[in-house]
């Protein structure tokens, strides 16, 4: 036994057992040095597991050698590989660019207490994909999201506050249904891990209590994954966090229970029930519409910038959706690569907000006319990313609306329609992205603004790193395509 | 008889819409934490029921004994941990509408929803 064994339990605990660390360290700067260390070795650990799960399958760890079903089961896939490296990469380049930030908008005597929840928001994100059993995904669930209600809640804007108490109510819902859900299949079947219950539930002679439990867990877990009309919470989140939380969370939070509902809905549901894989794609394919177009008309007419963005991210969520309604490889494969891909766009995006942030107080549209004079380097990496977000050849975005469109055209008549849904959808990104861009490089600087210099060197630099990625995964996606066509594959493996 | 082995469970389904519904119809902040602490007990009841089993007992091995049926602790065991999460998620709840309290000086929804419109 040696320590590369035990790295699906370290990429959890190690962020675990920093956060009480960090939260006595009462020397400024500390706190942020020990947080970004942490969020860091999960980064390697992540990156280490990738490989292990490229060269050899799935990586099984099974806690103090208890056998499954028994003990406890750790699994990583390619699936959970790729959501590991996007959460520690997201946490690590916010927490290594951010400190600035954060010193602007959390009071020095909280920080402690900041970076804690923010590692266990790591800790419990990680904690997500790595369960192998539906109750330690519940619990896990959990951490992640009161410790990111702490770290909203921490915005200097006093809106943050009413914002986060909506989230705090709907985020317990889901994760209450999701717990109802879980109790039913755990009562049809005695088991909780997820591998164990896919097995079992063959053997249920009444399949209602199962559909019924289907039917809680998908809503539940739609409610945590923002998917449209259940997005109420998200716009005002984002928008009064701090501006690393919010490009931090952006990256990752929703994205983390979509893959839960993916590998729930997939696995053990889909192949069991009689037509579940049918009435799974009739009810969220129009979902899935409805998110795309509603969301990015609302976008477009945003005022605020943060805000507009959010309400993309919204949308982006019905992409991710509308690929895994489609129910072929190929769909499966767009969805799960646009999670990756959108990551990186809205990550990078939020990340030159923040540059944006760090010298302009108020970010409406109208408070940065001009901008683009006085912070070329940041409005680069902002136009860059936002063309990765409309999906222009070249960026990572076009990858993943390549492989949708792809799906859709096998799909007939109803294939042509979502094909129109995502080139309107994607005019729209750029009428609402060009707004931006507008305002920023055309508009009139007002005569009374005094010059604003260029975004703080770590912050800037963690932008570009961003952005380019977003180049670099549109000329050689090999990696998230690869992990994303194994996890497409593994997913729809046992379906008919 | 069916209607009256099944009692757990309508109390199930009437303590969950009881919390439901506070959650969803108060403006009240603190109303809508107890609606969701309602909503939440609910599912403690679900699980507590499902572990139950006829003439069970706790489940300790005796010597000697062989023919006793005992109840499932696992569900009691799972629900001690979701109860523990239901704690924390009220404890922040509350601590936030302490905060909200501090910043607007109210804790009715739509008051607040008027201060932030007329500033």
């Amino acid at each position: 036994m040696t320590l590369t064994t035990h790295l699906p339990a370290l990429q959890v605990v190690v962020p675990m057992l920093t956060a009480p660390l960090v939260v006595l360290m009462r020397v400024p700067g500390l706190a942020w040095a020990t947080a970004a260390v942490a969020s860091f070795m999960a980064f390697i650990i992540a990156v280490s597991l990738t490989g292990a799960v490229l060269q050899g399958g799935s990586v099984i760890y099974l806690m103090g050698s208890w056998p499954a079903p028994y003990g406890i089961e750790l699994r990583v896939t390619s699936f959970s590989a790729l959501l590991l490296l996007i959460v520690t990469a997201a946490s690590t380049l916010t927490l290594l660019a951010g400190k600035r930030s954060i010193d602007a908008d959390v009071d020095p005597e909280q920080q402690p207490l900041f970076y804690a929840a923010w590692l266990l928001a790591v800790a419990g994100l990680a904690g997500i994909v790595v369960a192998g059993d539906a109750f330690n995904i519940f619990v896990f669930m959990e951490i992640a999201s009161l410790a990111s209600y702490v770290l909203i809640a921490a915005g200097p804007d006093r809106r943050a506050l009413p914002s986060v108490f909506k989230y705090l109510v709907m985020g317990t819902i889901g994760a209450t249904f999701y717990l109802i859900g879980v109790g039913l299949v755990y009562m049809m079947t005695g088991t909780l891990n997820l591998g164990d219950m896919e097995a079992r539930i063959q053997e249920v002679g009444d399949l209602r209590s199962i559909l019924v439990a289907a039917g809680f867990i998908t809503v539940g877990l739609a409610l945590k994954a923002a998917v449209f009309p259940l997005h109420a919470w998200l716009p005002s989140s984002y928008t009064y966090a701090p501006h690393m939380v919010t490009a931090f969370l952006a990256a990752c939070s929703t994205k983390v229970a979509l893959y839960v509902l993916l590998r729930f809905d997939f696995l053990v549901f889909q192949q069991n029930l009689p037509a579940h894989a049918v009435q799974f794609f009739i009810f969220l394919m129009p979902l899935a519409v409805l998110g795309v177009l509603v969301a990015s008309g609302v976008a477009m007419f945003e005022k605020d910038l943060k805000r507009l963005l959010a309400y993309s991210s919204v949308a982006q969520v019905g992409y991710i959706l509308l690929g895994a309604s489609l129910g072929s490889v190929m769909g499966l494969t767009g969805g799960i690569v646009h999670i990756f891909n959108h990551a990186l766009a809205k990550g990078a995006l939020f990340l030159a907000v923040a540059c944006l942030g760090a010298r302009i107080a108020q970010l409406q549209l109208k408070g940065i006319h001009g901008v683009a004079r006085h912070m070329p380097w940041t409005m680069a990496a902002f136009v860059v990313s936002g063309l990765s977000l409309i999906g222009v050849p070249g960026t990572a975005g076009f990858i993943s609306k390549w492989y949708l469109v792809s799906a859709a055209l096998q799909e007939g008549t109803v294939g042509l329609i979502l094909v129109a849904v995502v080139l309107v959808s994607s005019l729209m990104a750029v009428v609402y992205i060009w707004r931006v861009i507008e305002a920023a490089y055309f508009g009139a600087t007002p005569s009374s603004a005094k010059p604003a210099g260029e975004a703080p060197p770590a912050l800037l630099v963690a932008t570009w790193v961003a952005a380019l990625a977003n180049i670099y995964f549109g000329v050689d996606p090999s990696l998230p395509l690869t992990l994303s066509t194994q996890a497409a594959t593994t997913l729809l493996e046992h379906l008919p | 008889m069916e209607l009256f082995g099944l009692y757990n469970y309508w109390v199930f389904a009437i303590v969950l819409m009881t919390g439901f519904y506070a959650v969803i119809a108060k403006g009240n902040f603190i109303k809508r934490l107890i609606g969701l602490s309602i909503f939440q007990s609910a599912v403690f009841l679900l699980y507590i029921t499902m572990g139950k089993v006829d003439g069970g007992t706790a489940p300790i091995i005796q010597e000697g004994v062989t023919d006793q049926v005992y109840s499932n602790p696992l569900p009691q065991v799972l629900i001690l941990t979701a109860i523990v999460v239901g704690i924390s998620t009220l404890a922040l709840g509350l601590a936030i509408v302490v905060r909200i309290k501090e910043s607007y000086g109210t804790i009715e929804e739509h008051e607040v929803q008027s201060l932030d419109r007329s500033s």
